[in-house]
């Protein structure tokens, strides 16, 4: 194991990728001669040249749909977005062929692609540039999303993702670009499957589903709660379509309350369908309804204290933990 | 006057930047918005350009070096200043005290906001409409180990029976101090209650709940009575049989009854129901509980038929072979436990009857008689009345009346 920035993880994936299959190719803004907007794709032009690292005109829309073409007839593209925000000028391309090819060639077409960039807020880039977007692509039938939290998973993931023959929507966090964390040493070829959450920290009180950035946040406000006596148990389900919810289940039925906590809007999307699995699969093992804290129903405020308050904070996770275990 | 100058943060989620190259060196003049040095966020090589004016004093960190945002990198002030406090400073990690970089905005302060749309609550539903509020798991758990929740308090939002009441409830009675004492204790014996207990356990809740008891004791002399016993039984043995000081306690009653009839009455709501017959009501104490089969018209038979009646009642309880009709509509009940040595108790009263006679042990006991002291035999019976239907005074004469029958039997045949 080694120390790797998110970023350099996910970098490293796309190098691993490239060097394996030819057929895989990363297309847009700003990933090539600039080394990509957020340096994940530093160094790929100077290995792969022009051919394969594609820099684009500001037109989601078209190398969005050049991509989902030049999936269709056998090539693995790799998507970026500049942020996930401006994914949404490429909507109709991502949800109506993307999402549908499959289905409505009667599988004789398969998709392999991966959109990829940051998603969700960063520091003060105001309500448009703001958005968490997994509720938009969870709730599609034919795509995968995967958002991961840690620099092995985003590795292990994305190559994953490079290797499937479905449409793949790879949320990063431009928060999370700098963080740091273990991958296992070069020339590991790690491949972490989809659909599958994982454990990120034993504990016997209260369940705590989370993912991206709050991910950081819950593993502090757990640390506090330790001190305080109550062990959460920490659970990132890594991908959010396909759900895998057998481990959040156990989880539950271990220590009889849950909370979710997320970065998105608290109307529908995964932080809501894990709610309503649980209460389903573990219903007579609840002793206090689920909770959620979540981003607040808002369009995100520029000003940074307004910000602050709307991205789920420790101070909430530690007053709905309490809140569910009935504790003072 | 000279300042440290600390690491600007160059972009909105910077955490760290690597100081790049210089562009100035020591000594070199410094105008506002001139570039410094080059430093690598996460985003880009950026520009840090200086906030001040003035000569470039010192250069804190050397190139390649990777810094928090505001860590000191230089000191700028005039020509020649002395900078050997702030070097001081920075030596000791005070750092960017005096950092001229745009101040960073102040830390928010976390406020308490609540999730937003928990859960929602059912407002409507409450403990006070009888709905018991308690967990799904709490449900669970009470099936699986036969509790009924109707009797565990519920420490959760609105008396929620929540996990830890249900398990401190399964600690019984014992408080956790206790229990964290004397350690684990084995759990109790658990048995469903059978069809006869919960009857038992409904009406007499029903009866101590809603009738309102008071309880009248006398003490008699039983040595008259224990006298025609033995005179009766002298004359019965011929023909096999016996009979029993209950049995001429219950002839004793009934005949009372008769003449303080205002007891043989029952509270029937709106009205009053003061009964004809004189049906006695005999609690007989068998394996599982406690049945009442009754003497009908005790009033007007033989002390000898009384006590081939209970015999058989009493037999036919305990082998569970009493008809519904053989222990139901009694006016009046009497309960003995002097065979256990009790030597008075209050009974609770078997509605819809008036009241209830609790006969307690005979006692061998020194008794003043005309100023003398003498052996004496001695029993105490206590009433409990439902005071809807039997008020003190008449409860009262009853006694007396049941008195003089038990002191002097001749004067039942009156």
């Amino acid at each position: 194991m080694r120390e790797l920035r998110y970023r350099e993880a996910l970098r490293e994936a796309m190098f691993e990728e490239m060097e394996r299959d030819e057929s895989v190719f990363l297309m847009g803004e700003e990933v090539g001669h600039y080394q990509g907007a957020y340096k994940v794709s530093e160094g790929l032009m100077e290995k792969y040249g022009e051919r394969r690292v594609i820099d684009t005109p500001i037109a989601e829309a078209g190398f969005a749909g050049v991509g989902i073409g030049a999936a269709m007839v056998g090539l693995r593209p790799i998507i970026e977005f500049m942020t996930w925000n401006f994914s949404f000028v490429a909507f109709d391309q991502i949800i109506s062929n993307a999402a549908k090819v499959h289905q409505m060639s009667a599988g004789k077409i398969q998709v392999p692609i991966v959109f990829r960039g940051p998603n969700g807020a960063a520091k003060q880039v105001a309500s448009q540039h703001s958005h968490s977007t997994a509720p938009f692509y969870t709730h599609i039938p034919g795509l995968h999303v995967i958002q991961p939290s840690t620099p092995r998973d985003a590795k292990g993931l994305l190559k994953s993702a490079i290797r499937s023959n479905n449409p793949v929507i790879f949320l990063e966090g431009e928060t999370l670009y700098g963080v740091k964390g273990e991958v296992p040493d070069e020339g590991v070829d790690e491949l972490i499957p989809i659909g599958e959450s994982r454990l990120a920290r034993p504990g016997t009180d209260c369940t705590i589903v989370t993912w991206g950035r709050p991910y950081y946040t819950v593993l502090a406000a757990a640390e506090k709660l330790a001190a305080e006596g109550i062990e959460c148990e920490v659970i990132d389900p890594r991908t959010l379509r396909p759900l895998d919810t057998e481990l959040m289940v156990q989880s539950v039925k271990k220590t009889n309350r849950c909370v979710v906590v997320h970065e998105h809007w608290p109307y529908g999307g995964p932080g809501a369908e894990i709610v309503d699995r649980l209460q389903r699969e573990a219903f007579d093992y609840l002793d206090a309804p689920l909770e959620r804290v979540t981003g607040l129903d808002v369009p995100m405020p520029y000003a940074l204290n307004l910000e602050d308050k709307v991205l789920p904070t420790e101070k909430r996770v530690i007053d709905a933990v309490k809140r569910v275990s009935y504790a003072k | 006057m000279a300042k440290i100058i600390g690491l600007p943060k160059l972009s909105p989620t910077m955490e760290e930047g690597t100081l790049v190259a210089w562009t100035k060196k020591e000594g070199d003049e410094v105008e506002i918005d001139d570039l410094l040095a080059e430093v690598e966020t996460d985003k880009a090589t950026m520009e840090f350009r200086s906030f001040d004016r003035g000569v470039l004093l010192k250069i804190l960190v050397p190139e390649g070096e990777t810094l928090e945002p505001d860590a000191p990198v230089a000191i700028i002030g005039k020509a020649g200043e002395d900078i050997s406090d702030l070097l001081a400073q920075v030596e000791a990690g005070a750092g960017s005290a005096t950092v001229s970089a745009p101040a960073p905005a102040p830390a928010p302060v976390p406020a308490p906001v609540s999730a937003p749309a928990p859960v929602p609550e059912l407002a409507s539903v409450s403990a006070s409409d009888g709905r018991v509020l308690s967990s799904p798991l709490v449900r669970r758990l009470a099936r699986e180990r036969s509790i009924d929740l109707h009797t565990v308090q519920g420490s959760g939002p609105r008396g929620r029976i929540v996990k830890r009441d249900i398990e401190s409830y399964a600690g019984g009675a014992l408080a956790g101090a206790a229990l964290a004492l004397i350690g684990e204790r084995p759990a109790p014996r658990v048995v469903k209650a059978s069809s006869m207990r919960r009857t038992i356990a409904r009406r007499l809740t029903e009866s101590t709940q809603t009738t309102p008891h008071y309880y009248l004791t006398i003490d008699v002399d039983i040595a008259p009575l224990a006298d025609a016993r033995k005179a009766m039984n002298a004359e019965l043995e011929a023909a096999g049989k016996k009979v029993s000081l209950n049995d001429l306690i219950i002839k004793a009653a009934a005949v009372a009854l008769r003449r303080v009839p205002e007891v043989n009455a029952s509270w029937m709501g709106q009205e009053i129901h003061y009964h004809q017959v004189v049906d006695i009501s005999i609690a007989v104490a068998i394996d599982e509980g406690l049945m009442t089969p009754v003497v009908r018209d005790a009033d007007r038979k033989g002390v000898a038929q009384i006590a081939d009646e209970v015999r058989d009642l009493a037999a036919r309880a305990r082998d569970k072979k009493l008809q519904l009709e053989e222990m139901t509509n009694g006016t009046f009940s009497i309960s003995n436990l002097g065979m256990f040595g009790i030597e008075e108790f209050t009974a609770v009263i078997n509605p819809p009857e008036g009241a209830i006679l609790a006969v307690g042990t005979i006692r061998d006991e020194p008794v003043v008689d005309g100023g003398t002291i003498v052996p004496g035999k001695r029993m105490r019976f206590t009433m409990s009345c439902d005071h809807r239907v039997i008020d003190g005074a008449t409860g009262a004469k009853f006694m007396a009346a049941f008195k003089t029958l038990v002191e002097a039997p001749l004067n039942m045949l009156l």
